[in-house]
């Protein structure tokens, strides 16, 4: 099928297989690789991306339901800059292997996006669907907790 | 000073900016994309392969074991793996036919029109059943390996215990599950060479695999490791058969080919830690001090052989645990079963026989009423002190240290006593459990020396310093505190040093990516490999100023001689790159002076140093359902010296999150040999809300030998984490819980048990 989307704020028309996974357009068609896959059926968080401000599993969603969305991937969270989330997580160590981090930076943006000063619990909670399994999450928390003192 | 700051992780950015490539980012447009054909059956003699003629062969390349040109095997210790089965399949999902098609999904077309009919032998599935020789399906008596460690003599020393206490432990199989699984893409060139890349821990161990496979030299392979998410032990060795898998697809297909694991196919084919059944027997007396230990472990090392001899090694060795008893007996065995080959795992046999030798700790202390921690002090190794294979360990013995941080910390013996007393409510109980381990870093006897680990540094033409080595990056921090420890020892700012790519035809072999070793053994290699860069500059300079090497000095980032300004590292060593070249320094690891350790009787100097850890567990534990909930978790790790604070922190708090999985909710799941729960939704491992804030404290007692007095740090966090879970559940409930994973049902029945 045709799909028309934009993609970290640029349009794309793709000719695709309607029940093609979101995954896997943006990382073969829209050649974004820095979505990752971990487990393909939602459970891990790894392939986290924004549908119009939501967060969703990449791996769980059919590209058939995004025509005309806003899709914002890990590759959309900075322009050239990093942004003060990504700058915490190097800052904080809250990266080890790095294969988490995409699908933790964009759950954490979305907790950022609409609470200002979130709690540790908040944030453990929020980031509930992601798994790590290098950190023990404690420098994520660390990390996510910094970038929204220093957005104040 | 760099060693010793929190300098950010080197491929930091690219980390989280998406930017980093794992091998599955890697594309090519000649590529071809590799699927397996593997056993559904535990044991069985392969009758025949059927190709079924509603599907276009011609499509696809398929690959047997009759495409194996030299060595059907994966080259490790035994060499008794097949590469691909030839007749008779011995565990679930071994490999038997693979497929290369132009897309993923014809090649798992041509998988499903491939159909192999079995005849079903009789099978092995349990260490009980191995032992017992239900049927032979190694050796004799289905033993891979066995040793036997002996200090004194128990039988003697039990006539003489004023009390004896019994106990046996077990634990299950754990999965690595590094979040990124298998993958390799392989290139056959057409001169017959080949060019790896992947997600692996040791490149060298690839390497080793595909010359043995195909006879080839050591320059006709090239090894590159790409961005590395996660091992833990897990892609230590098993990379060898994905690499070797894509290898003979591509010379059948000629182009490049890419083998991904789906996650389920990960979780049922490739390595985990080995099960173990612990048994312990213990003379002391009333007081507590120990007088006779007798120890029992046996591993269940899969179908194959693999690393278990060296697992199986490492868990007798800290069998005991560290503490003093003059009478010693551990008898040691791993044995071979239908089920996939257990290979290595974060804590390598430690994790196992810590499990046992805590928790009877634990039930020693309650069976004389005494505090666990009163027990641990009466009997923890001290410097002087010798361990259960005769090593004296005469520096860097934290263990006072890290006991003590950990209870002032955790408040561990207010709360240990007063939750016996009262509890929080009528279905809440809580409690407190500890834990006191250590664990030997590099590798075990003499295999140090047999590795004679290599590394380099070079000088290059913009004036930079590139470390070369073999160790990788898996998500640890080798590249950051390689850096690091090289800049402290040239005087020369961090940013100044770089790491060199990891490729085999350009870094010389610094031996595995393993065993706690990264940092304490080839780190040290690196800062000599440095120190000799450092001197070679000083000899050259000096030659040429007529002065002497000592009048040359490099420090603060610049190199300052006689008679003249200092001037900027980097300038000076551009210049001296265009006058000599790109110098570049080699250095070879030996062991510390005094090492001296007996392979045939198994005593003597087992590691050359052990790093020590406490933890200490709160829990609470729902009486209605008899979940468990962490509420608090403190570490106090002694590591000799952190490079990195923060990194150590990292690696400390991540692998006790991988213990309290152990212990509390990672569970294999078997039926007739096969894992039924290779799904994340049914392995579970902790989620950030299932684990709570944790304290990691850091002592530092230095080892001499050691970079900047470093020792083994990745695997030491991993060892005590289940134990004083379990201790806690104990403290809290009563009941004692001898089975990990401590599920609700274990809690349940060892309430049961005990009423």
């Amino acid at each position: 099928m045709n799909i028309k989307f934009t993609v970290n704020n640029k349009n794309y028309e793709l000719e695709v297989p309607p029940m093609k996974r979101l995954l896997d357009v943006l990382r073969e068609d829209v050649a974004l690789t820095g979505t990752k896959e971990g487990c393909g059926e939602g459970e891990c968080g790894a392939c986290s991306v924004f549908i119009d401000g939501t967060v969703v599993n990449s791996c769980l969603v059919p590209v058939c339901q995004t025509n005309a969305c806003q899709i914002t991937t890990v590759e959309g969270l900075s322009n050239g800059e990093l942004s003060k989330l990504q700058q915490a997580f190097i800052d904080y160590n809250a990266a080890q292997c790095g294969i988490c981090i995409p699908g933790m930076l964009v759950a954490a943006q979305a907790l950022l996006d609409k609470t200002t000063c979130p709690s540790r619990a908040e944030i453990r909670t929020a980031i509930a669907g992601n798994l790590c399994r290098c950190t023990g999450y404690m420098k994520i928390v660390d990390a996510i907790e910094a970038a929204a003192l220093a957005k104040e | 000073m760099s060693v010793g700051k929190n300098i950010t992780r080197t491929e930091g950015r690219s980390k989280v900016n998406g930017s980093a490539k794992y091998i599955d980012d890697y594309h090519y447009p000649n590529m071809w994309y590799g699927k397996t054909v593997r056993s559904t059956m535990a044991h069985a003699k392969i009758l025949s392969i059927n190709y079924s003629p509603n599907f276009d062969w011609s499509q696809v390349v398929v690959v047997d074991y009759r495409d194996i040109p030299v060595r059907n095997i994966v080259a490790m210790i035994f060499d008794d793996q097949p590469l691909l089965v030839e007749s008779v399949v011995k565990h679930v999902a071994e490999p038997i036919v693979l497929v290369a098609a132009p897309s993923k999904e014809l090649a798992q077309k041509a998988v499903d029109h491939i159909e192999v009919v079995y005849e079903a032998l009789p099978t092995v599935l349990t260490i009980e059943e191995a032992l017992a020789v239900k049927e032979k399906i190694f050796g004799d008596d289905n033993i891979f390996k066995q040793y036997t460690i002996t200090r004194g003599s128990v039988t003697d020393a039990f006539q003489s215990a004023e009390i004896i206490v019994e106990g046996t432990y077990k634990v299950g199989h754990q999965e690595q599950l590094y979040i990124e699984t298998n993958g390799v893409i392989a290139t056959a060139e057409k001169d017959g060479s080949f060019v790896i890349q992947g997600s692996m821990q040791c490149p060298y161990y690839v390497h080793r695999a595909i010359k043995e496979i195909f006879g080839l030299s050591d320059e006709q392979v090239i090894v590159i490791q790409t961005v590395t998410a996660g091992g833990f032990g897990g892609k230590e060795d098993f990379p060898s058969v994905v690499a070797g898998h894509a290898a003979l697809l591509s010379r059948k297909c000629g182009r490049p080919v890419k083998i991904v694991y789906e996650r389920g196919e990960d979780f049922v084919s490739s390595t985990k830690r080995h099960p173990a059944i612990i048994h312990h027997r213990t003379g002391l007396t009333r007081d507590g001090r120990l007088l006779a230990s007798e120890i029992d472990i046996t591993f269940d090392g899969g179908a194959y052989c693999t690393l278990s001899p060296v697992v199986l090694s490492r868990g007798v060795i800290h069998a005991l645990g560290p503490y003093k008893c003059p009478n010693v007996k551990i008898s040691g065995r791993v044995v071979a079963t239908n089920t996939a080959p257990n290979g290595a795992f974060r804590g390598f046999g430690v994790p196992q026989a810590c499990f046992g030798g805590e928790l009877h700790m634990e039930k020693i202390a309650q069976t004389l009423n005494i505090s666990p921690v009163e027990l641990r002090r009466k009997n923890m190794l001290k410097e002087g002190d010798t361990t259960t294979t005769g090593q004296q360990l005469s520096y860097s013995v934290g263990t006072q240290e890290v006991l003590d941080t950990v209870l002032e910390r955790s408040d561990f013996l207010t709360k240990w006593q007063q939750y016996q007393q009262k509890n929080v409510s009528d279905n809440k109980r809580r409690g407190v459990g500890l834990s006191f381990f250590y664990h030997g870093g590099g590798f075990t006897g003499s295999g140090e020396e047999k590795i004679k680990g290599k590394a380099a540094v070079q000088l290059t033409t913009d004036g930079q310093v590139c470390i070369l080595t073999a160790s990788t990056e898996i998500g640890q921090g080798t590249k950051t505190i390689f850096r690091q420890i090289v800049a402290t020892e040239l005087g020369v700012d961090t940013d100044l040093v770089t790491f060199g790519e990891t490729d085999t035809s350009k870094v010389p072999d610094s031996g595995p990516t393993v065993a706690s070793r990264t940092c304490m053994v080839v780190g040290k290699v690196v800062q000599m490999a440095a120190a000799n860069l450092k001197q070679e500059i000083a000899r050259n300079l000096s030659a040429k100023l007529g002065c002497e090497p000592g009048q040359i000095e490099i420090s603060n980032n610049q190199v300052s001689y006689p008679n003249s300004n200092p001037i900027n590292f980097q300038e000076f060593a551009k210049e001296f790159v265009k006058e000599h070249g790109e110098l570049k320094t080699m250095a070879q690891y030996s062991s510390p002076p005094g090492i001296k350790w007996d392979e045939l009787n198994y005593t003597g100097d087992a590691y050359p140093v052990f790093s020590y850890g406490a933890d200490v567990v709160e829990v609470e534990v729902d009486l209605d359902t008899y979940e468990v909930k962490i509420l608090k978790v403190v570490t106090s790790s002694d590591i000799g010296k952190a490079i990195n604070p923060a990194m150590a922190e990292g690696q400390i708090e991540g692998g006790t999150v991988q213990a309290l999985g152990y212990g509390l909710c990672e569970e294999v799941v078997w039926k007739d040999g096969k894992m039924i729960n290779n799904r994340f939704t049914n392995y579970i491992i902790p989620t950030a809300l299932d684990i709570p804030e944790m304290e990691t404290i850091l002592v530092e007692k230095p080892y001499p030998y050691g970079p900047f007095g470093a020792k083994g740090l990745g695997e030491l966090p991993m060892d005590g984490g289940a134990p004083a879970l379990v201790a806690a559940i104990s403290n809290a409930t009563g009941a004692f819980v001898t089975e990990i994973p401590a599920t609700p049902e274990r809690i349940l029945a060892a309430l049961e048990a005990k009423q």
